[in-house]
């Protein structure tokens, strides 16, 4: 996995190779094996190295036979050595064993068509010398990122905005469009951001630039046509069959590699079946890892401890204190480069560092799976309310609430108007394509109560959430609410948090590229053909995967019931290790002068907090995205320049130690 | 009244953080108006509790009874110990 940055400038002139080399400077950590920088008139490519494939052969920028054509790539191109044999049918010339060589051929035989072709995770940028025009672009779902900006005539692009703010002219303002998108999505809705006039390429789209401008196309989305529910279970057998193989191959493709790999065990399902996968098809002893916390109510590492015996792994783990968690968020932050609402991403940095620290830099995980087979709550929810509000006088089945709402078992007794509000069932004609989302974005943007009068007055209006229905595809308001909700999850969560903030940018931050098997294309669009009910029997989630992994995992981890990936919340910024910034940066002197929040709201908050009456999951998502916030704009708004300083002085003294 | 007026204000300082934005009545309903949603019952409860040392039984979380503010002070006023 790697880093990279570039920059053309439309009206012609020069570019400076050292302003290239203090934008890859910043991305280092994403890789740290090598730096490469290409500057060609008016444009400039640059790269900084996490070898993988080809470590003797694949240094970047890389040019093509004739030097046409130049390329800076981030990712893997999971099929290259299938991609690499038609090429070669066809006339194609190698000089190396590397995917990115692949790449290269490829949009010379195919041009920007050329992303059609691969299975993978990428973002790139090819220079295009005879058409003097740059192509860029980014994986199907989202898996490695890619930001833009232009200033003046000069367009700039970046694995990560810190590469774009260390060109002096690019400024660094929060945009509070972007941040109430993420009090309301819980991520931002590209090509939106944080920062005003950066923008993000968003998931299953490429760009082209030239002297004419800009142009974004997209190339891929989820559609769901889904086949009739059977009940027939020598179908549902083919299903599952059917489901296995391509997990298998999926798994298969990702285990291509010139460096071991290693996996990710979060106890749950679906990492249990990605590392027995892997197990299955690895000679070496399997080195896996994990996550373990003291409070009892986050661990799980007695499941851990099954599937490690089950699967006879080389296991370490890190236990997660709330302390630790409050010392290494600011490095979070500066990492997810957006605040966040929940303080899930730092136990996940934790555990990059012990695999980096372990040797490894490649690590598979069961990321997508929730997703793309049905795992999360708010599917189930929607799934119930949808039945509530078909049948709301039913007395029948009222123990589906009480698993959802366990202290409201009086709900069937309740006013109708109550009960409506509770279940979000009158849900306006207009908002109905929303319908499961409605009640966790109605809840999530309750968090701007803590927005100050000056932020509110700057937020454009949108109650009807016109920046996702913009964007919707044509058939979705056809859909099943059950594939709808799907659908937002993998358009916006996925690729906005989960693969983001929880993903690439946790593990790039220990130089850890994550391989996600359930997320190969191949398997979303299976999936989304699926009747509904094998996704979800009534409310047993990820009915088809379980079927397919019978035998493959442990019994206890096959029937535990579904916890989803949680950390300890805003508690922890009551610990020693957060003292100095709270202080700090929460204080109504700092809350006042960086402008985004209210004072007195904040106070009332951290009061509440302090009196150990804080229990409710606003205040807690409230604290965390206040902290997040307010170490962002720290960092990135007022001191960037030091920490810009101190980047380059680390990585110096990294670079004297190696 | 006192009563009512320190369990508004309880409800603007812990759920709307002071903000109280457009003004709400005291037989507005939490829920419909969205000030309290399913979770903050429990912090309603909890408040209710060790401010009036009062015990509540599961017969008495009902809507009637926490919804409101009227809901919350008669509730409140009928488990105080008479004067």
């Amino acid at each position: 996995m790697c880093g990279i940055a570039g920059m053309f400038n439309l009206d012609g002139a020069p570019v400076a190779p050292e302003s290239l080399r203090g934008m890859i400077r910043m991305l280092a950590h994403r890789g740290p094996d090598d730096t490469g920088v290409h500057a060609q008139d008016a444009v400039g490519l640059a790269h900084a190295r996490l070898s993988i494939i080809d470590l003797a052969g694949g240094h970047q920028p890389m040019p093509n036979e004739d030097a046409s054509l130049w390329i800076t790539f981030n990712g893997e191109i999971f099929n290259y050595l299938e991609l690499r044999q038609d090429l070669i049918r066809k006339g194609h010339r190698f000089a190396t064993r590397s995917d990115t060589e692949v790449l290269l051929h490829l949009y010379e035989e195919e041009g920007d068509d050329c992303v059609r072709y691969l299975n993978g995770q990428w973002a790139f940028a090819i220079w295009d010398n005879q058409r003097r025009r740059l192509f860029l672009s980014r994986d199907r779902l989202g898996v490695r990122p890619l930001f833009y900006t232009q200033v003046n005539k000069t367009f700039l692009f970046g694995s990560e905005i810190k590469a774009l703010f260390a060109h002096k002219e690019v400024s660094r303002e929060i945009d509070v469009n972007g941040l109430d998108e993420l009090f309301t999505y819980w991520c931002t809705i590209p090509p939106a951001t944080l920062f005003r006039n950066i923008h993000e390429l968003p998931p299953g789209h490429s760009m082209s630039v030239d002297a004419g401008g800009v142009s974004i196309r997209f190339y891929w989305d989820c559609q769901f046509e889904t086949e009739s529910a059977v009940a027939d279970s020598s179908r549902e057998q083919k299903y599952a069959d059917e489901l296995l193989e391509l997990l298998i191959d999926a798994t298969q493709v990702r285990l291509r590699s010139d460096v071991p790999v290693g996996a990710y065990l979060s106890g749950g399902l679906d990492s249990t079946v990605t590392t027995a996968l892997v197990k299955k098809y690895t000679n070496a002893r399997l080195r896996t890892f994990s996550v373990a916390f003291d409070d009892a109510v986050f661990d799980e590492s007695p499941f851990q401890r099954d599937a490690v015996r089950f699967l006879d792994t080389d296991h370490q783990e890190i236990r997660c204190t709330k302390n630790q968690i409050a010392e290494v968020f600011p490095e979070v932050i500066w990492h997810t480069e957006k605040p966040v609402l929940r303080t899930a991403p730092a136990p996940l940095y934790l555990l990059s560092r012990l695999v980096r620290n372990s040797g490894y830099k490649v690590v598979v995980t069961g990321e997508g799976a929730d997703e793309v087979l049905g795992g999360y709550d708010i599917f189930k929810e929607t799934k119930i309310r949808r039945f509530w509000e078909s049948q709301p006088n039913s007395k029948m089945r009222p123990a589906l609430l009480r698993r959802l709402y366990p202290y409201l078992q009086n709900i069937r007794n309740q006013p109708d108007a109550y009960r409506n509000a509770f279940f979000h069932i009158n849900v306006d004609p207009a908002l109905q394509p929303f319908f499961s989302h409605i009640p966790r974005w109605q809840l999530t943007a309750k968090l701007k109560t803590f927005f100050s009068d000056a932020t509110r007055a700057q937020i454009a209006a949108d109650d009807g959430y016109s920046k996702v229905r913009t964007r919707l595809p044509r058939s979705f308001t056809s859909w099943d609410s059950f594939c709808q909700a799907q659908y937002l999850e993998t358009k916006y969560l996925l690729p906005g948090y989960i693969l983001s903030s929880q993903g690439d940018r946790m593990g790039m931050a220990h130089s850890v590229e994550g391989r996600f098997p359930f997320l190969d294309h191949r398997i979303v669009e299976f999936a989304s053909r699926l009747p509904i009910s094998l996704k979800m029997k009534v409310l047993n989630e990820k009915f088809l995967l379980k079927r397919s992994a019978a035998g493959l995992i442990p019994p206890s981890v096959m029937k535990r019931h579904k916890q989803p990936y949680r950390a300890p919340e805003a508690c922890s910024f009551l610990q020693p290790a957060a003292r100095e910034y709270m202080q700090e940066l929460l204080s109504p002197e700092q809350i006042r002068h960086d402008g985004i929040f209210d004072e007195r709201s904040v106070a009332l908050l951290l009061d509440k907090f302090r009196r150990g009456a804080a229990i409710g999951i606003k205040d807690n998502m409230g604290l965390v995205g206040i902290v997040s916030t307010q170490l962002l704009i720290h960092q990135f708004v007022n001191h960037f320049e030091s920490r810009m300083t101190s980047h380059g002085t680390q990585q110096r003294i990294a670079a004297v130690r190696n | 009244m006192a009563l009512n007026n320190e369990l508004r204000q309880f409800v603007i300082d812990n759920f709307m953080f002071g903000n109280p934005g457009e003004s709400f009545a005291d037989s507005d309903s939490f829920l419909e108006r969205g000030i309290i949603d399913s979770t903050g019952v429990m912090e309603l409860i909890a408040f209710l509790e060790q401010r009036y040392r009062i015990k509540l039984q599961d017969q008495d979380l009902i809507p009637d009874n926490l919804d409101s503010v009227d809901g919350l002070a008669r509730l409140v006023e009928n488990r105080l110990p008479p004067n």
